[in-house]
């Protein structure tokens, strides 16, 4: 290190470094922001969706209810685990996976357990831990409903086929910039949350309550997958956006702290320079 | 007499929100279903189609791709598979799509299997309706 030059191309290195991971956070910055616009935009169509299931199942005898609604006993699970295709977004996927870990190995003591995987991040981590049924890695930055329907159809298939019993859906709840929680959903057989205000009884439905609540169902899984995977991408973005400020601060306090070492070094041997100098002069001095 | 609120919304965004109508006509799943202030509690079904609504002189139109439909107390709130506004439609993209469809259903009846026919026939509705809209709304 006490070469200047050496030092000279350090700083240079460590700048550009936080040049890259400056621009990173800004792309993520506004990504976050767009991502959390989408969630936004999703939420009326889910809040009516909700609200009319709970209404159809309460208008539907117990014994018409459609077989996603039903349970049954579990002897083989299905878990969705959400990661990102991309990296540097600090500790969000291992977080992730481990939580999905916990879960499977509860799991598996009273059940088999396959896995989808969402995302590269997750398929590379889980491959060799659980048997993976499918991954789905090409889903895009600005996810649309139409990328949730492949993996709805998986699930709704395989429950209804009896390949699962229940289907749990692992992903980064967003709850603010700073904070992504690992969480954990289940998603079949579907439960609904008990009905704030129950609407009124005395509705005409056509054809019946059970045809409509048979229709609505998938729409209903589709829906709280996509609001998943929306959780993921402003979490994703949320996540980068932090390790890359966290990374171009680091960068510029080594920068600082190189330059101090480097200014010192300067500075003695400029030092050591003029005491050549006066020396010499003394020396010469001395002897006229 | 107030009228009826209106709300359509899709998997991606809120559509419309609109007070003060007159009468919506919806294309329920067994034809087409008129609904005016004070309607009955009613839930139904949606196939593709248009859906139009009446407000002030005004007639405007909307491409439903299928979905549901729920009036309450004058509120009419549709939950839509997918959904434009008559002037979002991209004509030259349905009539694409309309032939694109078209031809897969020629090639499928030549031995293709039931799937993809049930595909494009889908396809070839969402086309249709999108089609029909913009032409009622008299753009294409």
């Amino acid at each position: 290190m006490a070469n200047p030059l050496e030092l000279r191309r350090r700083i240079r290195s460590v700048e550009n470094t936080r040049q890259i991971t400056r621009a990173m956070q800004l792309v993520a910055a506004s990504r976050m922001r767009r991502a959390q616009d989408a969630a936004d935009a999703a939420r009326p169509y889910a809040q009516e969706v909700l609200g009319l299931m709970q209404q159809l199942v309460a208008a539907t005898g117990d014994d018409l209810l459609p077989p996603m609604l039903q349970t049954r006993p579990v002897e083989h699970s299905a878990y969705v685990v959400m990661t990102t295709n991309r990296g540097l977004c600090g500790a969000l996927n291992t977080n992730v996976v481990r939580q999905a870990m916990e879960d499977i190995e509860e799991s598996r003591a009273s059940a088999e357990v396959s896995l989808i995987v969402i995302g590269r991040r997750g398929r590379t981590s889980l491959a060799r831990l659980v048997p993976m049924l499918a991954a789905f890695t090409d889903i895009s930055d600005r996810p649309t409903a139409a990328d949730i329907t492949p993996i709805a159809r998986l699930v709704m298939d395989g429950y209804l086929a009896g390949d699962f019993d229940e289907v749990q859906v692992v992903y980064p709840e967003f709850v603010n910039t700073l904070t992504q929680r690992p969480t954990s959903l289940r998603l079949l057989p579907v439960v609904l949350p008990e009905d704030a205000d129950p609407r009124d009884a005395d509705v005409i439905f056509e054809p019946d309550p059970a045809t409509v609540l048979e229709a609505l169902v998938p729409r209903f899984i589709e829906t709280v997958l996509y609001e998943t995977l929306l959780e993921l991408t402003a979490s994703e973005h949320s996540a980068r956006m932090v390790a890359m400020r966290a990374a171009t601060d680091n960068a510029s306090e080594l920068i600082d702290a190189l330059g101090l070492t480097y200014n010192k070094l300067r500075q003695a041997k400029i030092t050591s320079e003029i005491i050549d100098i006066a020396s010499g002069a003394n020396a010469l001095a001395q002897r006229a | 007499m107030a009228g009826l609120t209106l709300t359509v919304v899709s998997p991606e965004r809120e559509v419309l929100r609109e007070d003060d109508i007159d009468m919506v006509v919806a294309p329920g799943i067994d034809g087409e279903l008129g609904l005016m202030p004070r309607h009955a509690p009613l839930v139904t079904q949606l196939q593709a189609g248009t859906l139009r609504y009446r407000s002030g002189g005004d007639e405007r139109y909307l491409t439903i791709l299928g979905g549901f439909l729920q009036v309450m107390q004058d509120t009419v709130t549709v939950l839509a598979d997918g959904s434009e506004r008559s002037d979002e439609i991209d004509v030259e993209r349905a009539e694409r799509a309309r032939a694109e469809a078209l031809r897969e259903l020629e090639e499928a009846r030549v031995g293709g299997d039931d799937a993809t026919v049930i595909r494009a026939r889908l396809a070839l509705l969402r086309a249709l309706a999108r089609i029909r809209t913009a032409q009622r709304a008299g753009r294409g």
